[in-house]
């Protein structure tokens, strides 16, 4: 539609920004891959050729195991925990309840806020301390006659990771929640009506008509919060500081990277995640373009 | 069309004042925390209010976030006013010029996105280091690029809804490339300016990976030294919760008075514009 002046024009203005681009990511990208296949352990570089061992080593690593069954737990119960209670909150809200808009930014405001606040806050919350040395939210359940909760939160063995999707839930959740508001307020009202007059409950309605509505909803929400699972970093480091028992990929790649200076396998713990990611995204990206270019 | 009261039940505040006291139980213990004197603070005693306003702990707190909190302000301010700028002239270009290539590019700009920083974090510092950019230009630098993606995508999709006719009609009145942007396009923009800037300033603000390997100790941002000084066991408890709230205000303030912005930007972010 434009000159060939604008044309020329187009692409100068544009091309900075697609170059920052291609070399910040792919370039990058590729540049790890290469670092992942090296021998590169020691402050100056060193490309010397190392084939997958980084990546072989990695997977008999006792520690990765840990960093694996971690993620799994906290990708879990991150996910789940996220994806009901902003579905729940968002159901709550299309009641037309009044001071909806009030309850709303209420559930939303944790999404404006650090990991790293989020962490050291929780951090105080959750303290495991028992005894008369009791507080956080363990006192608080003392003082509700809820002893039973009291539970050792992060410091728990195995589970421990679970405690920190809990911070995580209480901080992405009014996201998913502002996913599904905006879905159930997309769906036409004369829908619910149709039912209603058919004579479905209100439970009814959410399960039957709403629920399977939303679906496009849900998997966004899934994608979204699964590939922050796997990226999950900040929160931990905030809450326990670098712990074994806490651990995940981006820790390991982190510490053995920056601490262990063993260049070659953090290069390989961050490619491993790309593909994760990617695996999760790809689809995802191409799937939203083209609903786009048909609608 | 808001649904109409379904469920005249006033019942169902029950379970919305319960969720709203635990989005704002950590706000509580942060702000009566912050408020407590050094002689009140007992972490057997967390929950109880203070006794009058003693502002101990946010003095102690701001005497030792103060210089990160202003590197903050000076890494992320360029940053987000940067990367919004380049978003939008990227996106008016995507959006009103489909060069060739375009639809390969886009989607690859878009994955960058979603990416961990951790594929690309040893080539990023290898990088910086070699072409001399360290320390808060540095950690600004990337914010800037790493930004990129995102600001593209809202500024494009704002773009995309404008009508042709409108664009046309400029043309025909002689306007070229750079005056229909700077005319038409621009001036319409604000909203989009508003939510993009605020979703770049909340993130870099928020971000501690980029921070933690390319920013030394004198040019730590906030969230940096507030995690150091979380981990120390020197500073105590009630001086951490009171540091929180400092780190967390600016993004905080910006959430109360321009929260539908943020909501959008949100929204933006999960391709979903």
């Amino acid at each position: 539609m434009f000159k060939d002046k604008d044309r020329y024009l187009s692409v100068v203005l544009i091309a900075p920004s697609i170059l920052a681009v291609f070399i910040f990511i792919y370039v990058f990208i590729g540049w790890s891959v290469r670092v992942s296949l090296s021998k590169w352990k020691g402050l100056s570089a060193d490309y010397t050729w190392n084939g997958i061992k980084n990546y072989t080593d990695l997977f008999a690593d006792p520690r990765f195991h840990v960093d694996i069954r971690n993620t799994l737990i906290f990708t879990g119960v991150f996910v789940v925990g996220s994806i009901l209670l902003g579905f729940f909150l968002a159901v709550l809200l299309d009641q037309g309840l009044k001071g909806e808009g009030f309850f709303r930014s209420l559930f939303l405001f944790p999404m404006a806020i650090s990991y790293i606040v989020t962490g050291v806050v929780w951090r105080w919350l959750m303290n495991p301390a028992t005894g008369s040395r009791t507080s956080g939210l363990n006192l608080l359940f003392s003082y509700l006659h809820l002893d039973f909760l009291q539970n050792a939160w992060h410091t728990t063995p195995t589970w421990g990771i679970a405690a920190i999707a809990l911070a995580a839930i209480w901080q992405m959740s009014g996201y998913t929640m502002a996913l599904y508001l905006a879905g159930l307020r997309s769906i036409p009202v004369e829908l619910r009506e149709a039912a209603q007059i058919d004579g479905a409950s209100e439970f009814q309605v959410y399960r039957y008509i709403m629920l399977p509505l939303l679906s496009p909803v849900t998997l966004s929400a899934l994608i979204i919060l699964g590939h922050m699972s796997l990226k999950v970093f900040d929160l931990i480091i905030a809450v326990a500081g670098k712990q074994l028992p806490l651990d995940v990929p981006a820790i390991y790649m982190w510490q053995t990277t920056f601490d262990g200076l063993f260049y070659g396998r953090g290069a390989a713990i961050g490619i491993l995640l790309l593909i994760s990611v990617a695996v999760l995204i790809i689809p995802y990206i191409r799937y939203t373009l083209k609903t786009e270019t048909q609608s | 069309m808001k649904p109409k009261l379904r469920l005249t039940k006033y019942w169902l505040y029950i379970p919305l004042v319960g969720m709203a006291i635990f989005y704002l139980l950590p706000m509580y213990v942060m702000l009566v925390t912050g408020f407590k004197s050094f002689a009140e603070i007992d972490l057997k005693t967390m929950w109880n209010l203070p006794h009058g306003l003693a502002l101990d702990n946010f003095i102690e707190a701001f005497s030792k976030l103060s210089p990160s909190l202003l590197n903050s302000f000076v890494m992320v301010i360029p940053a987000a006013l940067i990367s919004s700028m380049l978003g939008s002239l990227n996106g008016f270009i995507l959006a009103k010029w489909k060069f060739r290539g375009a639809d390969v590019i886009f989607p690859l700009i878009l994955f960058g996105m979603f990416i961990p920083y951790q594929s690309i974090l040893i080539p990023l510092v290898v990088f910086m280091r070699s072409i001399g950019v360290t320390g808060l230009p540095g950690l600004a630098l990337a914010h800037i690029i790493y930004g990129i993606p995102i600001t593209t995508l809202t500024f494009r999709n704002y773009y995309a809804g404008m009508p042709q006719e409108l664009l046309e009609a400029a043309k025909i009145d002689g306007a070229d490339m750079l005056g229909i942007y700077r005319y038409i396009l621009l001036p319409i923009s604000i909203p989009s300016f508003v939510v993009v800037l605020i979703w770049q300033f909340t993130s870099a603000w928020n971000d501690f990976l980029f921070a933690v390997v390319l920013t030394g100790n004198q040019e730590w941002p906030i969230t940096v030294a507030l995690n150091n000084m979380a981990g120390s066991q020197i500073i105590s408890w009630n001086v951490q919760m009171a540091g929180s709230l400092l780190a967390a205000l600016p993004t905080l303030l910006v959430y109360i008075f321009l929260g539908r912005y943020f909501l959008r930007g949100l929204l933006a972010g999960s391709l979903k514009g």
